[in-house]
């Protein structure tokens, strides 16, 4: 992908065109103290869509038949009324499940937690918000103005604006802990988690959970391994499984600041649709940037009084000739 | 007696008509937007999330309206007085651009009656780009309707007040030089943090501020040679090109500029072999660059630069050059990844079809009625 080949390029390349403009950089954020999060084993996902459907029924939103033959849901990405979703990759014959070539897997995809979340940098009236606590990133309407910021900001496409509605909102997964379901402040895990029958989707701290996606990383292939289901801190059950050949790679440990959502699959990410990011958010960039020429509004200050100056002295100059 | 007046013109003309037609179309769909969201009027889905409403509207449109700001750098800056007779109709051009700006991002706000949160302490984020550019375009639209005041008292013969305005006016002049700098320099900006979606031969990163203000300064001297051309061709005034040629000298200067720093940051970080890759970015690309460097050789000629039509195709291109390196990095070459598609409706397109032909209608109205125009006999 030629995006991810460049990018990375121009990190460097672009301060040193600007010089030593950018001395107080800001770095990636880091994360929540206690954060939690989820970790998504693509090769343990059997595509039911269990989680798909508790999600709606957890946000109480419709499900998405297709067109009139379906009774079911048949959502096939993130909408206003689909917080989580589950995409099948299938190359060639599609046979062979988490094989590359004439292979198919699974992938999830929701709100992915950013540590440094793009949504919450750009949005101008705080309506993102990273929970301090959880890290959580949560939405709050009453503060939305629906310019859509988050939406280009989001390096995956997450927040959601209800087009449909001349009243709309933006909708996005907020961890079953949004006011009125308050899932994760009851002790409670998410939705998707809960009814998860393989523990594809594992509930638990961002610190256990990827401590968990490094432990099977590390295991050989084939062995047999007790795969937990629900809350990974305090499983509900375990499940014997065959050890798959796993990427060596737990998308959100890193990614563009790392995510409070983990993914760890057999497949390589970019297959699956994650984009091309590298370790540095674009939160920070944009922000260094910002923070360079308006810290403390020293610069346009300065520049205003400069120009105040200047433009009163030529005013004068012309006397009347002006009107 | 002012060296302004109004050009006494009937303002009902079958172009008026015309344009009428078309503001009454757009109006018709904007009420659907209204009525039953945006989704019957637009073409935007989770992937795209702006489109031409955010794209021409606001980025593009206040670009387009910079005459005024790069006018009032030429004159009050750099202090050459004589270009000042261009002033008002800038003035004008600027205030209804930046007009348009502001109603487009009303239109296209999803939820426009909360808009005032902008404006209130407590719910400002300062890392937002956004932010900045919301507070800066309205401030600006403020300071344009101050600075162009004078017209108007003008002509309701208000003199006490135009000689205490004018005591003041400095400062406002000052701020319209200010304001347009940083915002336009923040339209970039927000580019970065929409990271790889944007094509890597537009995403600069650290330069976009830079681009971004300089392209905007060439559209903006463009657009007050552009107007002074034609509306010297079109009212059938005199020609204003040796003034206008002198402005060409300047955009020389920032056309080189931006050029050395657009190829300096393609070839710094090694994208150069994007330029020939065959695709829709290539293409568009080299379009671009294309539209960039005709007038920057043809206002490099002391011969071509004093050629009215010349300099007047020179104008138009340059135009067309700020325009679309906004459209590329915006929306033509903007890829939010597999599954989303985007090109504007017939509606979504006539919706912003109407608010430009009301602008014109405006302007068209306005220079007719009041002290507008610059009267030849005083240049």
């Amino acid at each position: 992908m030629k995006r991810r080949d460049f990018l990375k390029a121009s990190l460097g390349g672009g301060a040193a065109l600007m010089g030593a403009g950018t001395a107080d950089a800001r770095g990636n954020l880091e994360p929540a103290e206690e954060a939690i999060g989820m970790l998504y084993d693509s090769t343990l996902c059997i595509g039911c869509k269990a989680c798909v459907a508790k999600c709606k029924e957890v946000n109480e939103m419709p499900a998405t038949p297709l067109g009139e033959e379906t009774a079911w849901d048949a959502a096939h990405d993130l909408s206003a009324e689909t917080l989580n979703v589950i995409k099948v990759y299938s190359e060639g014959k599609g046979e062979r499940k988490d094989a590359v070539k004439d292979g198919y897997a699974f992938e999830k995809r929701s709100c992915m937690h950013c540590v440094d979340p793009g949504c919450v940098s750009v949005c101008p009236v705080t309506a993102m918000r990273r929970d301090a606590k959880t890290g959580i990133v949560t939405h709050h309407p009453d503060a939305c103005i629906g310019c859509r910021t988050c939406m280009v900001g989001c390096p995956y496409n997450v927040p959601q604006f209800d087009y449909d509605n001349p009243f709309g909102e933006i909708h996005k997964c907020q961890m079953c802990n949004q006011a009125g379901v308050e899932r994760i402040d009851r002790g409670q895990m998410t939705g998707c988690a809960e009814v998860c029958p393989t523990g594809a989707t594992l509930f638990g701290s961002r610190k256990a959970l990827l401590e968990e996606a490094k432990r099977r990383m590390a295991l050989k292939p084939g062995e047999t391994y007790n795969y937990p289901r629900g809350d990974v801190r305090n499983p509900e059950s375990h499940h014997q499984k065959a050890v798959p050949e796993y990427q060596d790679h737990v998308w959100g440990e890193k990614e563009a600041g790392g995510t409070n959502v983990l993914h760890i699959s057999s497949i390589p990410f970019d297959k699956l649709g994650m984009p091309p990011l590298e370790e540095r958010s674009y939160a920070s960039i944009s922000e260094t940037v910002q923070h360079t020429l308006y810290s403390y509004m020293a610069l346009p200050a300065i520049a205003l009084a400069g120009l105040t100056y200047v433009v009163r002295r030529n005013t004068d100059d012309e006397g009347g000739d002006d009107s | 007696m002012s060296a302004y007046q109004p050009l006494k013109r009937p303002v009902l003309t079958l172009p008026f008509l015309a344009l009428t037609v078309i503001a009454l179309i757009g109006t018709y769909y904007l009420a659907q937007r209204f009525i039953h969201g945006m989704g019957i009027v637009t073409n935007l889905n989770g992937g795209y999330a702006w489109g031409v409403w955010v794209v021409y509207d606001v980025v593009v449109g206040t670009a387009l309206a910079c005459g005024g700001y790069a006018l009032a750098i030429t004159v009050y800056v750099m202090n050459k007085g004589k270009y000042h007779p261009l002033m008002r109709t800038a003035l004008l051009a600027s205030l209804l651009g930046y007009g348009l700006g502001g109603v487009g991002a009303m239109i296209d706000m999803g939820r426009y009656w909360q808009f005032y949160n902008i404006f209130t302490p407590w719910h400002m984020n300062f890392n937002s780009v956004m932010l900045e550019v919301g507070l800066c375009v309205a401030t600006y639209i403020l300071v344009l309707c101050i600075e162009f005041a004078p017209t108007l008292l003008e002509k309701i013969g208000a003199k006490g007040l135009i000689r205490s305005l004018n005591k003041v006016l400095f400062i406002f002049i000052a701020l319209g030089v200010l304001l347009p700098t940083m915002h336009q320099s923040s339209l970039g900006s927000m580019l970065i943090a929409m990271g790889w979606k944007v094509h890597p031969l537009w995403q600069s990163l650290h330069l976009q501020p830079l681009l971004a203000i300089l392209t905007a300064l060439t559209m903006g001297f463009a657009v007050v040679v552009f107007e002074a051309s034609f509306s010297s061709v079109g009212f059938r005034r005199p020609s204003e090109t040796p003034l206008l040629a002198g402005l060409g000298k300047g955009i020389v200067g920032l056309l080189a500029a931006y050029l050395l720093f657009r190829f300096g940051e393609i070839l710094v970080n090694g994208k150069l072999g994007l330029i020939f890759a065959g695709d829709l970015g290539s293409l568009m690309f080299l379009l671009e660059t294309a539209l960039f460097v005709f007038p920057l050789l043809v206002l490099s000629s002391a011969k071509y630069r004093g050629h009215g039509s010349l300099l007047l195709w020179a104008s138009v291109s340059m135009l067309f050059a700020g325009s679309l390196y906004r459209f590329n990095a915006f929306l033509i070459t903007y890829d939010p990844g597999a599954g989303y598609s985007y090109f504007p409706s017939v509606p979504e397109i006539m919706v912003t079809a109407g608010m430009v032909a009301l602008e014109i209608m405006v302007f068209l109205f306005v220079v007719k009625k009041f002290p507008v125009l610059h009267d030849a006999r005083h240049a």
